[in-house]
């Protein structure tokens, strides 16, 4: 009985959490469709007008095609970077290696104001002009971690012995990595390529204090937030920018779990080691 | 199996830093053989058996296979294949992919590796199997896959690292008779590693025993369980009593004083060569080369009184630990259960029976 009771308690906090959690996420779709200029209830109507004002905005498109620039760039830079890197730890002893992974590992935890501050300051010092790619700098940097955490696992996971069998049966080195590794981490590398780009989309704090002339979407709308008649039409961009971060990262879950399943571990459990 | 040398190691050693994994290992495996490498973990059977696969190299020493030296041959160049004891089968593969993979590299047709992959699943009894997945198979056909994918490459040699140590103990033995009736069959050589002595004794026409990166002895399976050259192979393969005895020359041969067994005249050719009458300080004998007279008719070479002082029952075999004169430890001596015999029981005075041939002399 008492256990029963306590499994209740535990199921109004678990529903009073994710209400906590998501209940702003739900106002932004709720006031993108909303008839009125002004961001309170009641609300006033359905429309979908605002989504006709971002798809006629010239700036916006603009921003756009910044983002996914930097983000497809970020994404595969990070992704090579944290593949090197992860393949490394996975096959290799080499002296400082807990070390040097933890100063790979660092920029997850470290206040990205501080990291966009001290880039900035040693950009001006080297003299470098701002530009979209000082953001994929700044990005890569903050990206590479998730990108290591991710194909560590995949890397782990790939059994020595399968490179020596392919070899022992013939099989070139090049051949070997085409034939049995890049499959076998395929799924961690799209994984780890989705989430990257997410990451470097939904980026702010960087990419405002890095770019130079060329604004991403998430600075775009910080600029816009000035103008209060341009709120509902942010509040659509929000939207579509939700829903295409969480279609992301399904689809990235979707592959990391068909990852671990070709390697027999069981898929629900979380990436081992960094995250 | 013919007497053409297959495999040649000469003076092989192996550091790793300043730990010597191998130490000049000389040995010849003839073609057609099956080999086994015996040992105790980190004896360097493994680390052997991956230089002759080329993914170790010797420090010095040299490896020939087939009479060509194979200094500087990676191991996909090596007319070697590998069963891992892990099996490495590739997970993104199905059966037919696994087992036609390095035929890929060779010219053939689709229609020929086809063909190729169905004669080998045949050979390990997979007929029909070619369309599963890699993690549909169980432990045992996941062996069969690892073997049917060195076979197709029709190989030189065949190296086995442990590999039947993952399954368990019925079908364990029971692919022990079928690797070894293949084996004949196709008549490959087979270098097998292992640390299961019963298993190199059932599937070995030859076996090189290993301790500490040399090798103790090289003989066939009775060679080594009848002859072992020393007191260490001894004891690893099967059970071996052993009492302390001394010796001096008599004509012909040389008379052995054992306290516990009494004393016997043995042939100068059951003495190991450059062996002196002074150097026996120690005679091993089996349990099975002892008996139990039970009837008062039963007679032997030689018999000695002793004391049952435990017994151990195995349903077809009884051990006892017998007591005997002498400074000695107890014996055990194993016999074989008949009808209408019941097991003795502790404290029971008992006629042991011996001879010349159940006898080896050590140091």
């Amino acid at each position: 009985m008492n256990s029963a009771k306590g499994f209740r308690w535990l199921a109004v906090y678990a529903v009073a959490y994710m209400i906590f959690l998501y209940a702003p996420v739900v106002l932004l779709p709720l006031f993108a469709f909303n008839d009125a200029t002004i961001i309170a209830f009641p609300l006033k109507g359905f429309t979908s007008n605002w989504f006709t004002v971002l798809w006629e905005t010239e700036a916006l498109h603009g921003a756009v095609e910044n983002s996914l620039f930097v983000g497809i760039s970020t994404a595969v830079l990070s992704t090579i970077l944290g593949a090197c890197a992860a393949r490394a730890i996975a096959r290799y002893r080499f002296p400082a290696k807990q070390s040097l992974v933890g100063f790979i590992m660092l920029p997850l935890v470290l206040p990205e104001i501080i990291v966009a501050v001290a880039l900035l300051v040693m950009l001006m010092q080297l003299g470098l002009p701002l530009s979209l790619w000082t953001v994929i700098g700044g990005h890569v940097l903050i990206c590479v971690p998730f990108s290591v955490a991710i194909l560590n696992s995949a890397f782990q996971g790939l059994d020595q012995s399968l490179e020596e069998a392919s070899f022992d049966l013939g099989e070139t080195r090049w051949g070997t990595f085409r034939r049995v590794i890049f499959p076998l981490v395929l799924p961690g590398v799209i994984s780890s390529l989705l989430i990257t780009f997410t990451i470097s989309l939904d980026e702010f704090i960087i990419a405002f204090f890095l770019t130079g002339t060329d604004v991403t979407l998430p600075v775009y709308i910080w600029s816009q937030l000035r103008f209060p008649a341009k709120l509902p039409s942010i509040m659509a961009l929000g939207t579509l920018l939700l829903a295409l971060s969480v279609t992301l990262l399904v689809v990235a879950e979707w592959f990391r779990r068909r990852q671990a399943k070709r390697q027999g571990i069981d898929p629900g459990s979380t990436p081992q080691g960094y995250i | 199996m013919s007497d053409k040398p297959i495999i040649d190691l000469r003076a092989v050693t192996k550091k790793f830093g300043s730990v010597e994994a191998l130490r000049s290992i000389d040995a010849t495996i003839r073609e057609g053989e099956f080999f086994s490498l015996l040992g105790p973990s980190g004896c360097g059977k493994t680390t052997l058996l991956r230089m002759i696969a080329g993914f170790d190299s010797p420090t010095t020493g040299t490896i020939a296979i087939d009479g060509e030296p194979m200094a500087g041959v990676p191991a996909n160049l090596r007319p070697t294949n590998m069963v891992f004891q892990s099996y490495a089968i590739f997970p993104h593969l199905s059966v037919a992919d696994n087992v036609g993979y390095g035929l890929k590299r060779k010219k053939l047709t689709k229609a020929e590796i086809a063909a190729e992959v169905e004669k080998a699943l045949a050979m390990v009894d997979l007929v029909g199997y070619g369309n599963r997945a890699a993690h549909e198979l169980s432990g045992g056909q996941r062996q069969r896959v690892a073997l049917a994918r060195a076979l197709v490459m029709r190989p030189k040699v065949i190296l086995l690292d442990e590999p039947l140590s993952a399954l368990d103990k019925k079908l364990r033995e029971q692919m022990q008779v079928e690797l070894r009736q293949l084996q004949k069959q196709i008549g490959i050589t087979f270098i097998l590693v292992t640390h299961d002595q019963e298993e190199a004794l059932i599937m070995s026409d030859r076996i090189a025993v290993m301790f500490e990166g040399q090798i103790a002895q090289i003989d066939s399976p009775e060679g080594l369980y009848r002859r072992p050259a020393s007191k260490r192979v001894a004891s690893f393969i099967g059970v071996m009593n052993f009492l302390t005895a001394s010796a001096r020359p008599s004509e012909g041969g040389l008379l052995v004083k054992i306290p516990a067994l009494g004393q016997i005249k043995l042939d100068r050719s059951a003495m190991p060569k450059g062996f002196d009458a002074s150097d026996v300080k120690t005679v091993g004998v089996r349990p099975e080369m002892l008996t139990i007279l039970f009837e008062r008719t039963d007679t032997a070479e030689q018999e000695v009184k002793g004391k049952v002082l435990d017994t151990s029952y195995y349903g077809d075999m009884t051990y006892y630990t017998v007591e005997l004169p002498g400074p000695d430890e107890p014996v055990t001596i194993s016999m074989r259960n008949t009808a209408g015999r019941s097991v003795l029981p502790a404290g029971s005075e008992v006629r042991v029976g011996w001879g010349s041939d159940s006898l080896v002399v050590f140091e």
